[in-house]
């Protein structure tokens, strides 16, 4: 019992470290600008909910969070549509190139996107899609679809492959034992692995500020519009940070129970 | 399970190839074509063969943030997977509890890159942030903004605030894949705490851990946007990393066959590290 005590307080006091900024951020945005550049508080001294009402009553700001779950949206749903068959490919059979191909892959996520700014922000401009939330839902798709079949194609290896053979004997087309039979058996895989999309689409602001400018800009670009000719507004910034954070602690919530095998990667 | 040999799965895989080809092939040929030419406008381009890779080989201010690059994701991996496996360690096998845990300990990774810069540009303020504050009440003279050591040991504070969390959660996923039997045979064994850890624990941890460390390394060699938010690079160029340089150069300078030459160097490193680390493990699996 001891051990399990001393494990209890290691945990939880690297939880609270954890919060802590995070908590200055909740704490600030529900101060005054006064407050917080007047006097250091633990507490919000005099509690304002005007730094959120800012947000809501401003198209230019909650518009940024539009945009950005808008293509959030958009890229977990194209991810999940081309890497639902691949994984299955990966998963079931062997075929020429393989090993390759998915090297190759996931060596799109050591790429630093950063050097790939100018091509990224010409490639999609000549083709007319600058300023759409399609084009960054696109271009997330370089590292979002990789981790999507990884994942994926290890929770699909869970499923023996008696189960496609029975189905294929009892006369179901593949696209229809695809569909009904085996979507829903890895219905948590699925979810967990919408969790993850979801999470490092939403996560990235470089590409996303670099393929927008006005009508699909994201809210982290946004943000940066608080530093003002008077300063940073602390408590608009703060209140607009703490914003985003809420998307992700909502969609982890959905997937808590699959998230522990979501985050072995299919590998263990 | 048993692979069947079929070329016609290719038709499956063939969205997604597709997709990540015109996202991936053709960003890297424009960066290799700039990476042989000197372009002074639209349609004036000449092309200088391998005159850019020899320059970029032999410039100081790159080779500086290639060494301080290094010892960033050196320090990252030093600190963030011992922690991260002590703190899977230490999180509740299951019930509620480990899933509060397990979220909790999420939410630094669900924080837009750029708000954690933002959060800890705010938090280690001297004026109005806690930690800042804090430092300067117990008498330490912490300065994020002027002082070299103390803009390093932020951005890596930040770092392992960030990212910590993945590698605990990567590990808190492969101890529960490890079966109750393993536990109960090192008990009847009375193996002590160590000994679980060392023979049974950490052995099964291993194919995660790779998992941890290719991503933690990776990710840490191409840092941009937090330590860009938090410190701009500054004091000086002494948090100012790799890609940081390199952009500066593509945007702000435009001289972009410099940029592209070192891009195409740096991608060749990380993929070089990546391809070693991966073959060195899977050549002492094949040896057990």
């Amino acid at each position: 019992m001891k051990q399990s005590r001393s494990k209890n307080v290691g945990i939880t006091f690297f939880i609270a470290l954890l919060l802590t900024p995070v908590y200055w951020l909740l704490n600030m945005s529900f101060k005054t600008n006064q407050e917080i550049l007047g006097s250091l508080t633990l507490f919000p001294q005099t509690f304002t909910l005007d730094n959120y009402a800012v947000i809501f009553s401003d198209p230019s700001w909650y518009n940024g969070y539009l945009n950005s779950m808008t293509y959030v949206a958009m890229n977990v749903v194209i991810t999940l549509l081309v890497a639902l068959p691949a994984a299955y490919a990966f998963s079931r059979y062997k075929f020429l190139g393989d090993k390759h191909l998915f090297f190759w892959l996931l060596s799109n996520r050591m790429a630093p996107p950063a050097v790939f700014l100018l091509p990224f922000f010409q490639l999609y401009s000549s083709i007319g899609l600058f300023d759409t939330h399609i084009a960054v839902a696109l271009a997330h798709c370089l590292f979002t679809v990789p981790l999507a079949v990884w994942i994926l194609e290890g929770f699909m290896k869970g499923v023996p492959r008696e189960y496609d053979e029975m189905a294929f004997i009892d006369g179901y087309s593949f696209p229809r034992f695809f569909i009904t039979v085996f979507l829903p058996m890895i219905r948590s895989g699925i979810g967990v692995t919408a969790f993850f999309t979801f999470m490092f689409s939403w996560v990235e602001l470089l590409l996303a500020r670099t393929l927008t400018s006005v009508d699909a800009q994201p809210i982290g670009a946004i943000m940066t519009r608080t530093i003002g000719a008077s300063g940073i507004d602390w408590g608009v910034l703060s209140a607009a940070g703490v914003l985003t954070i809420i998307p992700g602690i909502l969609v982890i919530w959905f997937v808590r129970n699959h998230v522990a095998k979501g985050f072995a990667l299919g590998r263990v | 399970m048993q692979k069947i040999q079929n070329n016609r799965a290719w038709w499956l895989v063939l969205p997604v190839f597709l997709l990540v080809a015109f996202s991936a092939l053709i960003p890297l040929m424009t960066v290799v074509n700039y990476s042989v030419q000197d372009i002074f406008g639209p349609g004036q381009a000449f092309f200088v063969g391998t005159e850019w890779f020899k320059e970029v080989l032999g410039d100081e201010r790159l080779q500086d943030s290639l060494i301080r690059q290094f010892m960033f994701s050196g320090a990252v991996l030093l600190i963030q997977i011992p922690l991260g496996i002590g703190v899977a360690l230490m999180m509740p096998k299951s019930g509620i509890k480990g899933s509060l845990c397990l979220i909790l300990i999420a939410i630094p990774l669900l924080i837009p890159w750029n708000v954690v810069g933002t959060i800890w540009q705010v938090f280690a303020r001297g004026d109005i942030g806690l930690f800042g504050w804090g430092l300067n009440e117990l008498g330490f003279d912490y300065n994020y903004t002027g002082d070299t050591v103390d803009a390093w040991l932020t951005v890596l504070l930040m770092d392992v605030w960030h990212w910590t969390p993945l590698v605990a959660l990567l590990c808190y996923s492969g101890l529960r894949a490890i079966p109750e039997a393993f536990y109960q045979a090192a008990e009847i064994d009375r193996a002590s705490q160590w000994a679980v850890f060392r023979y049974i624990q950490l052995p099964r941890l291993k194919s995660v851990l790779i998992i941890a460390v290719l991503l933690r390394f990776m990710d840490s060699f191409m840092i941009y946007t937090e330590p860009f938010v938090l410190t701009g690079g500054g004091p000086g160029s002494s948090t100012t990393f790799l890609s940081q340089t390199l952009t500066t150069m593509a945007i702000g300078q435009f001289d972009l066959g410099r940029a592209s030459a070192f891009s195409l160097i740096y991608f060749l490193i990380v993929l070089l590290i990546s391809w070693l680390f991966f073959t060195a493990i899977t050549q002492d699996d094949k040896e057990k």
